[in-house]
């Protein structure tokens, strides 16, 4: 069945449900409520400066925490025996199946001003903390939520990394920090990139977390743009603003792939 | 080093974990503050099935998720082998095509769908154009990147000569991919299948723009319910959903362990055969 005509429906319907809404919401950026041309939108972006610079850094330190953290545990569960490896991907990726909103609620039960963490501080006899409604709780939130989309790939990557390459380097001289820094890191940088990305994208367009987590000093860029569909209704600002917050994620992927050296986007 | 790593894994699974105790144990709180411990009940199970509201409305879910992958399997598995067929140039820009439901936030995804569904609603003068059909296209059109992206590596590993060779003995081209390819990429269409309908079955981000009042999925209802006091039947519900996909894994990788051992067993045997015949 070697026919290019079966792919026809495909681009048809990509063509109608995902490059027309993007021309849509590129119409929506330029124009006002009465369809006329304005470069107002886009002129009042410049007051969202700051959101988006919160978004982008908040996204960042997430991402950076989540390479951190996952990367001890992608290669502790890439060195697995081939069961072990099931069993531990298994644990990994189970939390994500229960949904993202309600794992953020139980986070907001833990660090609320009388929640679950406080209820144990005041009980050691000492003063409640300040845990939500911060910048930390936010990036906690992210982290716990995007975690898995960076052990994923790492994981994948590593342990794809042929043992023999480490022999060799091992045979070679090399003292165990040196295979890891000359050889395992380097053969593992797709997976960095590709899960950096995959964390940093939904970090940064998140409404969800900050809403619940932070407070009105973490408003997100994505609360601003839901805020303009849901509550004050001026799609036009909210286009112009998911227009900047698109061609944001894509100068970061293009960053990131510059990083791994080829040409295709990070994905999955 | 190691044990580090091992100390340090164990650790940070633990961390993946504490929401769900937390859940866990709210769904058997007798008082509704998770926070607060009222005494142990399974109070808040029987709300769940009495009330007969967040049952029909996982229903709507399950009726979404699934309708989406089939249709999004189809669809993405036709597409995959009109793509294997194309030359590199094409190839690259309907994967470029491909990528961007992915790479874009879903935020944006959400967005531009609600705006075309609006625009579409003006053009047929529908005043709610919302509902069940929306939430569904963009449901399909989400999934259909997971379902290529899964099926279309099975088929550049597949051998051509199959193919071939199926077609030599009388098959026509449509036999041929029923009978042949087709059993090849299956393992990528299964896989492409079931990330639809996890996806799918979870998304609330893109739902969020695209649904309507008269057709609501559990992830929107918890958005909306969340903005109210919370009502511990949610737990409930979630609880008895993670323990029936613990379940299910579970059992899944005890199966996958014993084709293992059989495997090696098997293999085991033959070699075994095979020496004594050399003697």
């Amino acid at each position: 069945m070697r026919n290019k005509t079966l792919a026809a429906p495909y681009l048809v319907w990509m063509a109608i449900f995902t490059v027309i809404p993007l021309g849509i919401v590129f119409y929506f950026a330029f124009t006002d409520g009465t369809g006329a041309f304005t470069l107002a939108n886009i002129d009042n972006i410049g007051n969202y400066l700051p959101i988006f610079v919160k978004s982008v850094w908040l996204a960042l330190v997430s991402s950076i925490i989540c390479l951190i953290i996952g990367y001890p545990v992608a290669y502790y569960i890439a060195g697995r025996s081939h069961r072990g490896q099931r069993f531990l991907y298994m644990l990994v990726m189970l939390p994500m199946c229960i949904s993202f909103l309600l794992r953020t609620m139980a986070w907001v039960a833990l660090l609320d001003d009388t929640g679950i963490l406080n209820g144990f501080i005041t009980a050691l006899g000492m003063k409640p903390l300040p845990l939500i409604r911060t910048n930390a709780a936010v990036v906690l939130g992210m982290v716990y939520n995007y975690l898995p989309y960076m052990i994923m790939p790492l994981y994948t990557v590593i342990m794809k990394i042929d043992p023999r390459l480490v022999e060799a380097a091992q045979d070679l001289g090399c003292s165990n920090p040196q295979v890891f820094r000359r050889v395992v890191f380097p053969l593992s940088v797709p997976g960095i990139v590709s899960g950096f990305t995959m964390v940093f994208v939904p970090a940064v367009s998140t409404f969800y977390i900050s809403q619940k987590l932070g407070s009105s000093g973490t408003t997100l860029i994505g609360d601003v743009i839901e805020s303009q569909f849901k509550t004050a209704y001026n799609p036009n600002l909210g286009a112009a603003l998911s227009l900047v917050l698109m061609l944001l994620v894509l100068i970061c992927i293009g960053v990131m792939n510059r990083f791994s050296g080829d040409g295709e986007v990070a994905t999955v | 080093m190691k044990t580090f790593n091992k100390v340090f894994t164990v650790v940070v699974l633990l961390f993946l974990y504490v929401p769900m105790i937390v859940l866990g144990a709210a769904s058997l709180n007798a008082g509704t503050d998770p926070a607060v411990w009222k005494g142990l009940t399974l109070f808040n199970y029987g709300e769940l099935f009495r009330d007969g509201v967040l049952l029909p409305l996982l229903l709507n879910s399950v009726i979404v998720a699934v309708i989406s992958s089939m249709l999004a399997t189809i669809l993405g598995t036709m597409a995959s082998l009109g793509i294997h067929a194309m030359g590199p140039r094409m190839k690259r820009t309907v994967m470029g095509v491909t990528n961007i439901p992915l790479t874009n936030p879903e935020i944006v995804t959400g967005v531009s769908m609600a705006l075309l569904f609006a625009f579409i609603g003006t053009l047929l003068k529908i005043s709610n154009v919302l509902g069940f059909v929306t939430l569904l296209i963009a449901h399909i059109t989400f999934n259909l990147p997971y379902v290529i992206l899964s099926v279309t590596p099975k088929l550049s590993q597949m051998d051509p000569d199959l193919r071939e060779a199926a077609l030599d003995l009388g098959c026509t081209s449509g036999q041929a991919f029923f009978k042949v390819v087709i059993h090849e990429i299956m393992p990528g269409i299964i896989s492409g299948a079931l990330m639809s309908f996890t996806m799918s079955l979870d998304d609330f981000v893109i739902s969020y723009f695209v649904y309507g009042p008269n057709f609501v999925t559990l992830p929107v209802e918890i958005y909306n319910y969340t903005k109210k006091p919370l009502q511990p039947k949610i737990y409930a519900l979630f609880t008895l959903m993670f323990l029936v996909i613990l379940l299910m894994m579970v059992l899944m990788n005890l199966l996958e362990a014993r084709d293992d051992r059989r495997q090696s067993l098997a293999r085991r045997a033959l070699a075994g055969r095979r020496e004594r015949a050399a003697e």
